[in-house]
């Protein structure tokens, strides 16, 4: 079972808090990889908030494809953050030999265009680049985002930590948001795109468990938007569907968990909007989600919203102070980075709740 | 050399012989009495026998004449395997047996007349579903679900699904509020009791599948819905509540709306829905046929027509195309019922049917509430043989590339596919259900199988096939009164609710080891073949 959590601050904080939060759920053999999405900048990337910051694993030679390919298109490059590497011998890592984190400015005619314009850009390059780096095998992006970082490689998660120096505190890469997940990975080929968190247009989401409405979730989200590919994993439906419900359909967020785990029929005929949750759930029915999972979500602004399966199959807990707020899949890990919290105000939320920090930090928590 | 004509018939030249042990007769006669089809008589006949009677044995042989039952040998009374005498049979001294060297075929077809019967095909009866097994199975990955213990939702829609875009909502105070009216879409049990007339059926068949209808809804809360086939109904019936259950039919021959139409205003509910046919799996390309022998007097009311064959044309007069059948019978349809009851679309399967889905998909109206595909394997009343043997399509891959049709336009589940012909064949229709609804089916209609519960007791061996003579031995298929007693309705009822019951667990121990509570819609991942040509037709995983 993957672990996943998610640390939402009101101060910048490293990501090494991320791993504590992750290192103490590890058990037996999992934890074959660490991934995260970290939003809202501070460090190196504080100044650059507006302009899209894009992260890269690749080869030199898809770093010079992904170089030339942003250069005719007319983005200019801003600032490039290399994370320093330790190489010590016996590290359980499969590294790629480059890590990019790139800021760009948008090309020149796209400057004065719409919010909404510059967002499908950021998407279409980012499908354009996948696509080369797919065709030559020589690389990964994970997000063309502003102010979003993504990390994600495979190996013990402490080595990708003694890797990076993620453990080292030197001010460069802080956050404010950090969604993180130690990933095992057992029904697909160890591929960096099927570990989560998974990206799309201001929207991040990890899950553990299992979507066994996998194939049809995918065969009917491959129509819905271009940016919905990969499907590496099953937890991308999720993502796909949050994107969809909240960015295309523009339905207020307590509709995501009707679409993705609708009310049985007989209880939906008992409340006063049944018109309403009957179509959403005869329209969406392709969209709905079975099996045990957990889901955690960053939403554009920064918000986190957590919620389970429609069984309550898999752990969550949500915890925290006034500064800090966490998500986690298991209590340790929330113990190991807030350790003095009001453990009585910790929430395990049931199968029919969702939970939502806002930006300002206040805990939201409904039934659906 | 003694003299033989040629073209002389025997008992060997039929399907079924009769196999009769003098011995165990004792010549009641109710073999005779019970045989509808006149093929059994009690004759005399000039017989050897050895006796012996004294305490010693003292075998002593003669002849003499002797009374006993001999089959017919003419064709018209061609035994057909039913079994009544051995049914009725006190002594077990008559049954038929299959006959393998039979010219059957050769001799029926005297008089210039095609072979008519009922039931299934008897050619086409190899069954890919069998071939499909569910092999995607939690174990470990994630938890199985309980059958007994968790809760299900087990419903499938009926009536057009509008896409996500198309849904009139608008957010006002953080709520989604409906703006305007959408098409009317009922959630109901994913197996609809398919049409079987009034007419093709007796009138206490029908009734008992009525019966069971009610009963499943009222009392074991499954909605199921019941077709009632393109012969009318019954008048109380149409005004009753129990029409809420009832889908009804119009066919090309319209038999029956005369009476519908004009019990409209005093209906107090509803119908579920209305299913316009188009074309039947088990002879597509010809309409519905009642032989004259079975449009007794009630049926002639139903249906406001004389005794005659009453033949439907094989298409709807008056409609040429997909387009002007949504525009007309569609549009005029829904309007009978002021848009509130979904209005379905019942065709053969055929080698066109993607190109008739995809072309329905399209109904700028959203009036097209249900895509019923039927397959060669389905069940009929009465057809001409060659159209049941020799025409139809296999209904697995036809549902399968609708489905696939439907996904690649992102419009799948917009019009619900509903497939039928052969489910419940062998008697397993909850497996056949599900491995349907993984491939993309919505639900299942099933008819066949209900005359079985009853008691009919035909198969896809040449067993019986008579529905259409009006001989039925189990009062299922005919209107005379006197066959019509033997069928128990209440008992016949009873039946068919308790098969749906087992149905309905049958299907939750199909939902739970795949970690399903609700239907597993196209979730074709779950299903495992060892059949290289099945997976690759059906994009199913291959496993050997």
């Amino acid at each position: 079972m993957c672990r996943i959590g998610a640390i939402k601050s009101k101060h910048y904080f490293h990501p090494s808090q991320a791993l504590r939060l992750m290192i103490p759920q590890q058990e037996g053999h999992d934890n074959s990889g660490f991934a995260m999405v970290i939003q809202d900048l501070g460090g190196v990337f504080e100044r650059f908030k507006d302009k899209p910051l894009m992260s890269l694993a690749c080869t030199q030679k898809g770093a010079n494809m992904v170089e030339n390919y942003m250069e005719a298109r007319g983005f200019t490059a801003l600032f490039e953050w290399v994370p320093s590497i330790t190489k010590a011998p016996g590290l359980d890592i499969k590294a790629m030999p480059h890590y990019i984190f790139q800021v760009y400015d948008y090309p020149e005619h796209f400057r004065n265009s719409t919010k909404e314009a510059k967002e499908d850009l950021l998407l279409d390059t980012r499908l354009a680049l996948r696509a080369m780096l797919e065709k030559e095998d020589q690389g990964f992006i994970y997000s063309f985002w502003p102010d979003v970082l993504t990390l994600k490689e495979i190996g013990d998660p402490r080595d990708i930590a003694v890797y990076f120096r993620l453990w080292d505190d030197t001010g460069d890469m802080i956050a404010k948001n950090i969604v993180v997940q130690c990933r095992q990975n057992t029904n697909y080929e160890i591929v960096r795109y099927a570990a989560h968190p998974f990206f799309i247009q201001g929207y991040t989401l990890c899950a553990n468990g299992e979507n066994t409405f996998y194939t049809k979730n995918k065969e009917y989200q491959r129509s819905l938007n271009r940016g919905y590919i990969g499907f590496e994993s099953d937890s991308q439906n999720f993502l796909y569907t949050l994107h969809y419900v909240l960015r295309s359909l523009k339905w207020p967020i307590k509709y995501y968990k009707h679409v993705i785990t609708p009310l049985p029929f007989e209880e939906i005929g008992k409340r006063p909007d049944k018109d309403v949750l009957t179509l959403i759930r005869q329209t969406l029915g392709h969209l709905e989600i079975n099996g045990p999972n957990t889901i955690i979500s960053m939403l554009p602004d920064g918000s986190m919203l957590t919620c389970c399966d429609s069984k309550k199959l898999r752990p969550v807990i949500i915890g925290g102070d006034e500064d800090t707020m966490a998500i986690s899949s298991e209590v340790c890990g929330l113990n190991t980075i807030l350790p003095n919290r009001n453990r009585e105000l910790d929430l395990y939320p049931g199968e029919r709740e969702v939970v939502v920090i806002t930006p300002e930090l206040e805990v939201q928590r409904w039934k659906q | 050399m003694e003299t033989v004509k040629t073209q002389d018939i025997t008992c060997n030249d039929f399907s079924w012989n009769i196999e009769y042990r003098p011995e165990r007769c004792t010549m009641c006669g109710s073999c005779v009495a019970t045989c509808t089809f006149n093929a059994i008589e009690a004759v005399m006949e000039r017989r050897s026998i050895t006796v012996s009677t004294g305490y010693q044995p003292e075998p002593a042989q003669r002849h003499s004449a002797m009374p006993v039952i001999k089959q017919k040998k003419t064709v018209a009374n061609a035994c057909v395997g039913c079994g009544m005498c051995e049914k009725v049979c006190p002594n077990q001294a008559i049954q038929p047996v299959r006959n393998e060297d039979n010219r059957f075929n050769l001799l029926a077809r005297a008089g210039g007349s095609p072979l008519k019967r009922g039931g299934r095909t008897n050619l086409s009866a190899d069954r890919v579903l069998d071939k499909i097994v569910v092999g995607r199975i939690s174990q470990m990955t994630d938890p199985s679900l309980d059958s007994e213990r968790h809760s299900f939702d087990a419903l499938a829609p009926f009536g057009r699904v509008l896409l996500p875009g198309e849904l009139p909502f608008a957010v006002q105070d953080g709520n989604l509020q409906l703006t305007a009216k959408t098409p009317p879409v009922s959630w109901i049990y994913p197996v609809v009791f398919s049409d079987m007339s009034v007419g093709a059926l007796s009138t206490r068949a029908w009734e008992a599948i009525a019966i069971a209808t009610a009963y499943l809804n009222e009392k074991c809360n499954m909605p199921v819905r019941m077709c009632s086939g393109e012969g009318g109904m019954p008048v109380k019936l149409l005004k009753s509540e129990h029409l809420k259950y009832m889908i009804i039919q119009i066919a090309s021959g319209h038999f029956g709306w005369n009476r519908i139409i004009k019990a409209m205003p005093h209906m107090i509910t509803d119908p579920a829905g209305i299913l316009i046919k188009i074309g039947q799996g088990a002879k597509p390309g010809d309409g519905g046929l009642l032989p004259a022998a079975k449009v007794a007097e009630h049926i002639q009311a139903i249906r406001g027509v004389p005794k005659a064959d009453l033949l439907s044309p094989p298409n709807h007069q008056g409609l040429y195309s997909i387009e002007e059948s949504v525009q007309k019978m569609h549009m005029s349809l829904n309007a009978a019922f002021k848009f509130r009851v979904p209005v379905a679309i019942k065709c053969a399967a055929s080698a066109t049917s993607v190109s008739v889905y995809n072309n329905l998909l399209r109904d700028p109206y959203y009036i097209c509430g249900g895509f019923f595909l039927d397959g060669i394997q389905g069940g009929t009343g009465a057809a001409n043989e060659v159209s049941l043997d020799h025409t139809g399509h296999p209904i697995v891959s036809k549902l399968r590339e609708c489905y696939m049709a439907a996904v690649k336009q992102g419009r799948q589940g917009q019009i619900p596919l509903w497939a039928g012909g052969g489910i419940g064949m062998t008697g397993n229709a909850a497996a056949d259900a599900f491995k349907m609804i993984c491939l993309g089916a919505n639900g299942v209609f099933m008819a066949k199988i209900l005359p079985q519960l009853l008691g009919c007791i035909g198969n896809e061996h040449g067993r019986c096939n008579a529905c259409n003579t009006g001989y039925c031995p189990t009062g299922i298929c005919t209107q005379d009164p006197r066959l019509v007693k033997r069928l128990d309705i209440d008992k016949g009822a009873q039946a068919i609710v308790d098969y749906m019951l087992a149905f309905d667990q049958e299907l939750k121990k199909l939902m739970a080891p795949i970690g399903n509570s609700s239907l597993p819609v196209g979730r074709s991942d779950a299903l495992v073949t060892t059949d290289r040509a099945v997976a690759d037709k059906l994009a199913i995983q291959y496993s050997c």
